[in-house]
């Protein structure tokens, strides 16, 4: 994160902020700036961390280390209802023995505000979100969008300074999520509020957001303007989370020149290594598809062609066995030979964040190491003994995955998986909590349990 | 088939011919001014209206037997339901593997037969050098009843939205304020029906009652109508005295019922 220029602009300050629950760590090291009046959208799947840094926000839990600042004050030890923050929940919390009103009067109550003001506020907010005359209704007579509605009022009618969200469309169908997504985007521009949201869904994210906030298993991988991660994600977890996209691994010959698919292909990319491996991103809809002509830059055969309302959407198969997400207003028929051009301003080269495995582990002895919670066996190393700490290198392509946890020396959970255009890319998540990545043509999905085995010649054994 | 059915429904009304005989002989004998039992001197109010006017045998006790009983299912029953109810949140609250203990904690006084808690109480009042009497037996009972109470409770929290405690706090309710405005609206009717639940076991008690009354001449219904049965036969006034006692229970059994029937249909 960048160092803010000016603190007095940022109304939220999160400052290193890491959070456990018992042995298992949720958020490792966030930081987070937030502007007055900003719509900040925290968007990441199931358990990346999301709505635990949401509750640390409002205070129902506690950091476990770090700090958080609301307009320069500390504020990480105020309990929740001494900061000037509401939160709108994702199944409403609506209080099931009080009526419309009375949900919505309880905060200014608690304040003492007289019963004139209070009348005032609560019809003042029924009317921004639409609900006038449901004053006397019973919270559980009214529909799942209403019951919204209602609790958007009551977080709002105490006119906090922030406005938490915890993804509050995501019990609603789909036509009332799109309706609702507008008229909270509204609401925010015509009252001015900080609004922080949070959401597994992209699309949501791109709509609503002025900011997005890319997380994945307890880390902020990537924030930006919604244009900027979708046009420049940072990673492949980036890319393949926000929108469709074809990840393909590439190396850069020289400044804006990258190889990938056998081919050569113009970039606006610069200040790589020469030959250094990079990820390529290239988004579906900027492929240009045609009929087989000499010109193009590549050739391959449609083996796929759905109609998706505005668009078709194709996957086609390159000669050379690549398999391209493709999105066209023409249709292609199925087998009919095309050819594909891609404009340099439309590749996005990504820095690799490894190239190979490296793990830690610890000789057992000459012909044995520990590591990734098995021992593994290994080839003799001129220089390195039992018990000495080592480092281990393997490739990609050379960790095996077995059907039988008993079939590996180790064992793990397959946990996020990425289609590089001809194998997948796997990340592997072991019982003893480290992370291996692997590449294979077979197909596995995401949660299954898999046995891990390394050829003792595939391992690269180095002194720690 | 149609003897089946015959067969079915008579066995069905001979189970609750059994079951309601006893209650029906008692009622019906209160109707008439004899000794005992099985003597039936026609039709007369007398037994009633003797009740009500002191003229029974032993109407001064048994006055005090009904006042002592109400008074302690009332202070008995205020205490666990409050007790009870403040448990059910804690236990609620804990973590497991505590809560699943706890709560196996809380099941044990309601399997145990209550001669074994009459006797461990009275053990227990003597041993501390406890005189015997009112509050011994309030105590007894309030121990018995908790748990009832807890039971009663603790679904309602089940079904609770966990997030609306939250919502309280969030909306600048202090921790005290969110119990007393949100959770004990929420958990009311598991109150209300342990605190019914907590009288009638009060109420009903017997030998609990024995073993911790001491000898003061503290008396329940139960404990006088016991005595009094072992003195020479029971005083016929008490036939009355069961006949209204059984109305009384009939009539909030149908009323808790009622309630309870709406409660779900509204869900």
């Amino acid at each position: 994160m960048t160092v803010p220029a000016d603190e007095k602009d940022y109304i939220i300050e999160v400052d290193h902020v890491s959070k456990s629950f018992g042995d298992k760590q949720v958020l490792d090291d966030i930081s987070l700036f937030v502007r007055k009046g900003e719509f900040v959208t925290i968007l990441g799947p199931s358990g990346c961390g999301k709505t635990t840094l949401l509750r640390l926000l409002a205070g129902f839990t506690q950091v476990s280390e770090g700090s958080i600042r609301l307009q320069g004050q500390d504020i990480t030890a105020i309990p929740p209802y001494r900061r000037p923050m509401n939160t709108v929940f994702q199944r409403y919390a609506l209080f099931p023995h009080l009526n419309v009103y009375e949900n919505i009067a309880f905060g200014l109550k608690l304040k003492d505000t007289s019963s004139e003001e209070i009348d005032k506020q609560v019809r003042r907010v029924l009317k921004i979100v639409g609900m006038t005359d449901y004053e006397e209704r019973a919270v559980d007579s009214l529909s799942g969008g209403q019951q919204q509605r209602v609790a958007i009022a009551r977080a709002i009618v105490n006119r906090p300074q922030v406005l938490l969200l915890d993804e509050p469309l995501a019990a609603l169908d789909l036509k009332m999520r799109k309706d609702m997504q507008l008229e909270l985007k509204q609401m925010h521009k015509e009252l001015g509020i900080t609004f922080i949201y949070v959401t597994h869904d992209q699309e949501e994210a791109l709509t609503m957001s002025d900011t997005i906030v890319v997380m994945n298993k307890g880390r902020i991988q990537q924030i930006g303007k919604p244009t900027d991660i979708y046009n420049e994600p940072v990673n492949p977890f980036v890319a393949d989370f926000i929108g469709d996209s074809n990840i393909l691994n590439g190396i850069m010959k020289q400044d804006r020149l990258v190889q990938f698919m056998y081919h050569d292909f113009e970039c606006v990319d610069e200040g790589f290594q020469p030959d250094e491996h990079v990820d390529v991103v290239i988004r579906p809809e900027d492929i240009y598809i045609m009929p087989r002509n000499n010109s193009a830059m590549l050739n391959g055969t449609v083996q796929s062609c759905i109609f998706k309302g505005v668009h078709y959407e194709m996957t086609v198969i390159t000669d050379h066995g690549y398999e391209l997400l493709i999105q066209d207003y023409n249709q292609f028929e199925v087998g009919q030979e095309v050819s594909l051009i891609i404009k340099p301003s439309d590749i996005h080269v990504m820095r690799k964040e490894l190239n190979s495995n490296r793990i830690d582990g610890t000789m057992a002895d000459a012909t044995h190491v520990e590591m990734l919670g098995g021992t593994f066996e290994c080839l003799p190393t001129p220089g390195i003994e039992a018990g000495q700490d080592v480092t281990v290198t393997v490739q990609f392509p050379k960790v095996d995955l077995m059907d039988y946890t008993d079939e590996g020396a180790a064992s793990g959970t397959v946990s996020f998986i990425l289609y590089k255009g001809n194998h997948y890319h796997l990340t592997i998540t072991t019982d003893s909590g480290e992370d291996i990545y692997a590449d294979t043509q077979d197909v596995w999905d995401d949660g299954d349990i898999v046995g891990i085995r390394i050829l003792p010649e595939d391992m690269t054994i180095q002194a720690r | 088939m149609n003897l089946k059915k015959i067969l079915a429904q008579s066995y069905l009304y001979l189970l609750l011919l059994v079951l309601y005989a006893p209650i029906a002989i008692i009622i019906i004998y209160s109707f008439t001014n004899s000794g005992s039992i099985g003597q039936w001197k026609g039709f007369s109010l007398d037994l009633y209206t003797n009740l009500f006017t002191g003229q029974a045998q032993h109407s001064g006790t048994i006055y005090a037997a009904i006042a002592n009983t109400i008074f302690i299912a009332i202070v008995a029953a205020t205490c666990s339901t409050l007790l009870g109810s403040l448990a059910a949140v804690g236990i609620f609250n804990m973590r497991q593997p505590w809560k699943k203990s706890i709560q196996f904690v809380n099941d044990i006084p309601m399997i145990n037969p209550d001669i074994i808690t009459g006797i461990s109480l009275f053990l227990l009042f003597v041993s501390l050098g406890i005189t015997q009497g009112y509050i011994t037996v309030i105590l007894a009972h309030i121990a018995f009843c908790t748990p009832y109470v807890v039971l009663s409770v603790t679904p309602r929290l089940t079904r609770m939205n966990p997030n609306i405690y939250e919502a309280a706090l969030d909306l600048g309710a202090t921790p005290f304020q969110a119990f007393r405005k949100v959770i004990i609206p929420e958990i009311k009717p598991g109150m209300i029906s342990g605190f019914l639940l907590a009288f009638t076991l009060s109420i009903d008690d017997f030998a609990v009652t024995l073993f911790t009354k001491g000898s003061n001449g503290l008396e329940t219904l139960s404990t006088f109508i016991y005595a009094d049965a072992r003195k020479g036969g029971l005083t016929p006034e008490l036939r009355s005295l069961a006949s209204i006692i059984f109305v009384v229970v009939l009539v909030l059994l149908i009323i808790l019922n009622r309630k309870s029937s709406k409660s779900v249909k509204e869900q």
